[in-house]
């Protein structure tokens, strides 16, 4: 069991890029998701992606508070006063929100990858990362259960939910995979305990999306898909995210909001 | 981490009893009938001389009112005296809302949130279970958003009185 102070120098490096991955995925996934504020379908729907993406933004602060303890960085400065260059989250989650089917399919596919990553996390032997997934995951429950609720909905519902659900499917499966891809240091992290197995945590994602899938009567999309490479590239819409995203807190970078 | 003042040493000025009495005074800012003690988030305070040490948990990752919460307690207890004062941000063991006091369940009621009842970690379930008004006191209520006004809450209607009303999230 290790804690803050334990881990070798190579290890602490590769644990650095985890949390800043795994931080970045929800940061920018959060912003995504609160894009809808005001804009939802449904007052109640509206409602309930604030929440989600309040909680998201939250995870990632425990994931950031995490590397602080490590390196000492700034989970504010890290947010938002990185370029695009520097982020390192999957590029699902940079996708622009398109339509409501696109949204929660894509909540739903990194709500329960997340699910089998937490489960893991939470038995790491690098006890702030465990505590943190350990907190993360009671939250994660009403998430999936939201997305989960929302593609069974959009599959069953009406011929045009069903038509958007498909499309949302056929765009999102390329970019599902990079999800489980393991970082360069994942490897070192997993023969640790510090993080799980790459290929067994990509087995239980994939299990429980194609279980969802089948369930809710829906075909995923054929394999072969293109590799979207390592977490250091992104798409333009990263670029125009952070400019959103960051806009406030570079207006006034002194300020001191607490 | 303990309640009670060392016998021995008479000149613990504040004593965590005082500290722990302070921080009865800081309430949940979104909900300010129940404090902090109540609520359950406050997992240890440690006293050295004048030194104090409180160790708080958040009852959900993103609550901004943790922030808030933070500087209240901070200042409470330097208001008791004392010289220094570090909050801590524990995250282990985890908040439930089981840890919630039976007088906060009463003030949440008071206040017009249905509270959660204890659910001994089967948290699934208990959000099925029947919720009672907390203005009439019916259990003829339906959810209708699983997501509320805050990151703890959800929104029910009671068909009997026709009201609209929250519920704490079982956690």
């Amino acid at each position: 069991m290790s804690g803050s102070g334990d881990l070798d120098p190579t290890l602490r490096e590769a644990l650095i890029a985890r949390l800043t991955a795994m931080a970045d995925d929800e940061l920018i996934l959060g912003h995504r998701d609160s894009e809808w504020t005001g804009h939802a379908p449904l007052l109640e729907e509206d409602i309930a992606l604030a929440n989600i993406a309040q909680d998201e933004i939250g995870h990632a602060l425990l994931w950031l508070e995490a590397r602080t303890a490590l390196d000492g960085s700034d989970p504010d400065e890290l947010a938002f006063f990185r370029e695009a260059g520097a982020y390192r989250n999957v590029r699902m989650v940079e996708l622009p929100k398109g339509d409501w089917a696109f949204t929660l399919l894509r909540q739903f596919l990194f709500d329960a990858f997340e699910t089998e990553l937490l489960a893991r996390l939470a038995r790491s032997s690098h006890v702030p990362l465990a505590e943190a997934a350990a907190k993360a995951a009671k939250e994660e429950v009403f998430h999936l259960r939201h997305s989960g609720l929302w593609l069974e909905r959009l599959a069953r519902g009406t011929e045009e939910s069903r038509r958007r659900l498909l499309a949302a499917l056929e765009q999102l499966w390329p970019y599902l995979p990079q999800l489980w891809q393991p970082l360069p240091g994942d490897a070192a992290l997993a023969e640790a305990g510090v993080v799980p197995d790459p290929a067994e945590l990509e087995e239980a994602a994939r299990g429980r999306i194609m279980a969802a899938l089948a369930r809710a009567g829906v075909e995923p999309p054929a394999e072969a898909v293109p590799n979207p490479g390592g977490r250091e590239r992104h798409g333009e819409a990263l670029v125009t995210l952070l400019i959103d995203m960051q806009s406030v807190a570079r207006a006034d970078p002194g300020v001191e909001a607490w | 981490m303990d309640t009670a003042p060392d016998p021995a040493d008479t000149n613990a000025f504040p004593t965590p009893e005082a500290v722990w009495a302070a921080l009865s005074d800081v309430e949940a800012p979104e909900i300010p009938v129940v404090s902090v003690v109540e609520l359950g988030m406050v997992r240890a305070v440690e006293v050295e001389g004048t030194r104090v040490r409180v160790d708080i948990t958040p009852t959900f990752a993103g609550c901004p009112a943790f922030h808030a919460i933070r500087e209240a307690v901070s200042e409470r207890i330097l208001a008791l005296g004392a010289t220094e004062v570090d909050v801590r941000r524990r995250l282990a063991p985890a908040w439930s809302s089981d840890d919630m006091s039976d007088v906060a369940r009463a003030k949440l009621r008071a206040f017009g949130i249905a509270p959660p009842r204890a659910h001994g970690g089967l948290v699934l379930p208990e959000l099925e279970a029947p919720v009672a008004c907390p203005r009439c006191n019916s259990f003829d209520t339906e959810l209708r958003g699983a997501f509320g006004s805050a990151l703890c809450r959800e929104i029910y209607t009671c068909r009997s009185c026709q009201e609209t009303f929250e519920r704490f999230k079982p956690l």
